[in-house]
């Protein structure tokens, strides 16, 4: 049963009280700001900064739930310190599926294949109209919540219960789970991305865009999961027991996913660039022939180049701070990111940028910090009767 | 394994045996808090600890492997750019024959490769392998090392080193055995 714990690493109040401050700041003057944007430039450009910014708190939920899943069937101190932030992301699901409709409201707007009649005059639009509908698109949205919801449901719930009865059994229900769950995280995620961001332009195709997310997604939630946990090792009680030795271990991780987002990134293009051919170059010619271009430079330098070569050090690793302010720093470069792949497909001119596309990452990053803190509050933010937490706390000593 | 005359200008130092990993650790703690500085740890599994502990001073491993990774990443480049713009070149679809977005695939497999090998080899080398002869072995018990024994060397290099003080220092530290090793 129950081993023997000499705490149970729970917070008295909020955890995190100044995160939870900048939760509130940061979404009460986004939505500010996105009201007065909405008025400013328009419903256009409101849904389509909307869609980047939920697309980027979407990952770094959806990533969480993943790394969630990965940890329960492969163990690892990494995982037992992080696995409570990433509980707490999960246990967001709920409100994020609210949040998904203004995309819904905005689907005129966003993608080109919900108009009326475009079946009539575009053949490309004609033959995908099978998958492309409302109908269709509805359903799936709404069978990708439930699943998500129900596997982060059950996961957190039972580990919940772990905490109090330190039942064996629940170990292996969440290992069963994740097992299958991961399945249906990958096949899930990879027809939304299509569905949220690529279907944004219905005649150009990438058969890798699932896992560029899934990988980009796995970087938002590490980026974001150690960010959350070097300001938890800053007080009681997590300052007694998180060591640079855990904070080398999720740098590591942290370069092992921006070199896999690389990896997916530039294959993709490698791929379409050998090939040349017209039914999917236009995707990197609109993003290099115009201004677009210096986004595109700030990605291969910014989301790629520098924060790899600043990984690379290992006294950066170890050193809590400096790699909080790398992970803030890729977290900022994740939103661009997804601006790069939403914005020109809408802006075929060149670079363009408004209010609304600070505006909106800031709000609903600022909703789903609160709602984030909140989740983590009320319990225990290690997983007290997990049989790998000893090991996980004694780290150094093998 | 004969011993050789215990006097100490034939002496490679004097080693302390333990019985646990963590008695070792605490043994090395103190050695180093008392000033010694050639001092080696030698345990049957590897404890990270022990490393920050002995070895204060950082390893240049890892700017060797730095340096052959861009040497890996160099060669690749030039090799792909030598064969298709110099010596051969060929039309492939049209393609320019400096396609460096091609070249960066085999460039980062040699960066890779060559990173591995300098990492491999530089870390035998600088351990100082191959070593067919070490003293530590003429102590008869130090065969246990490779089983559940731990021994911590204070070696006579070592500006504080004197026989009898270091042996008494050893035997304070809750050693299981203090013995000669000769050179």
């Amino acid at each position: 049963m129950s081993m023997a714990t000499t705490d149970n690493f729970q917070v008295a109040g909020t955890p995190l009280p100044g995160m939870k401050q900048f939760g509130l700041t940061a979404g009460v003057l986004g939505v500010v700001l996105a009201v007065a944007g909405f008025f400013i430039s328009g419903a256009d450009r409101f849904y389509q900064a909307y869609l980047v910014a939920y697309t980027f708190w979407m990952g770094v939920v959806l990533g969480s739930l993943a790394l969630l899943m990965v940890q329960h069937l492969s163990g690892g101190a990494w995982g037992v310190v992080l696995r409570r932030p990433f509980e707490a992301a999960v246990r967001t699901i709920p409100f994020m599926a609210v949040l998904f409709i203004p995309i819904v409201l905005g689907m005129h707007s966003l993608y080109e294949w919900s108009h009326e009649g475009i079946t009539a005059t575009d053949p490309v639009i004609a033959a995908k109209a099978l998958y492309l509908n409302t109908p269709f698109f509805l359903a799936r949205q709404a069978a990708y919540f439930v699943l998500w919801g129900t596997i982060g449901y059950l996961l957190t719930h039972w580990s919940a219960e772990h905490d109090r009865t330190g039942d064996p059994a629940l170990l292996d229900k969440m290992a069963r789970l994740s097992g299958g769950g991961l399945v249906v995280y990958f096949l899930t995620v990879s027809f939304a991305m299509v569905d949220w961001t690529m279907s944004v332009n219905p005649h150009w195709f990438s058969t890798i865009w699932g896992m560029l997310y899934i990988g980009g997604q796995g970087l938002s939630a590490f980026a974001f999961g150690i960010c959350v946990l070097v300001m938890l090792a800053q007080t009681a009680p997590l300052s007694r027991v998180i060591t640079t030795h855990h904070f080398h271990d999720l740098g590591k991780f942290l370069f092992a996913f921006l070199m896999l987002w690389a990896y997916l990134s530039f294959s993709q293009f490698l791929i379409i660039w050998s090939a040349n051919i017209p039914e999917e170059i236009p995707h990197y010619l609109d993003r290099w022939d115009n201004s677009w271009k210096y986004l595109s430079i700030f990605i291969i330098v910014g989301h790629f180049i520098v924060p790899y070569a600043l990984l690379l050090s290992r006294d950066l690793k170890k050193n809590a701070g400096k790699l909080r302010v790398i992970a803030t720093w890729i977290l900022l470069a994740r939103v661009a990111d997804y601006y790069w792949h939403v914005a020109p497909e809408l802006h075929q001119d060149g670079l363009t940028i408004s209010l609304l596309d600070v505006a909106l990452p800031l709000a609903l990053g600022g909703i789903f910090v609160s709602l984030f803190v909140s989740q983590l509050g009320g319990r225990s933010l290690l997983p007290v009767n997990d049989p790998g937490l000893e090991k996980a706390l004694h780290h150094h000593v093998h | 394994m004969a011993h050789a005359p215990e006097t100490s200008s034939a002496l490679h130092g004097v080693m302390a045996e333990f019985d646990s990993g963590q008695a070792l650790v605490d043994a090395a703690r103190q050695t180093m808090a008392q000033g010694f500085t050639r001092v080696e740890a030698y345990s049957p599994v590897p404890i990270e600890e022990l490393n920050d502990i002995i070895h204060k001073k950082r390893t240049v491993l890892p700017k060797l492997v730095l340096g052959g990774g861009l040497t890996g990443m160099a060669t690749g480049f030039v090799l792909q750019y030598w064969a298709s713009v110099i010596e051969y070149p060929m039309n492939v679809g049209g393609r320019p024959q400096a396609s460096w977005t091609t070249f960066i695939v085999p460039s980062y497999e040699l960066t890779i490769l060559f990173s591995a090998l300098t990492a491999a080899i530089g870390m035998a080398l600088l351990s100082g392998l191959p070593q067919p002869y070490h003293p530590v072995f003429n102590v008869e018990r130090f065969s246990m090392a490779s089983s559940d024994k731990f021994f911590l060397v204070i070696e006579s290099t070592d500006p504080k080193f004197d026989q009898r003080a270091a042996t008494e220092f050893l035997k304070g530290t809750g050693a299981k055995g203090v013995y000669d090793v000769a050179e």
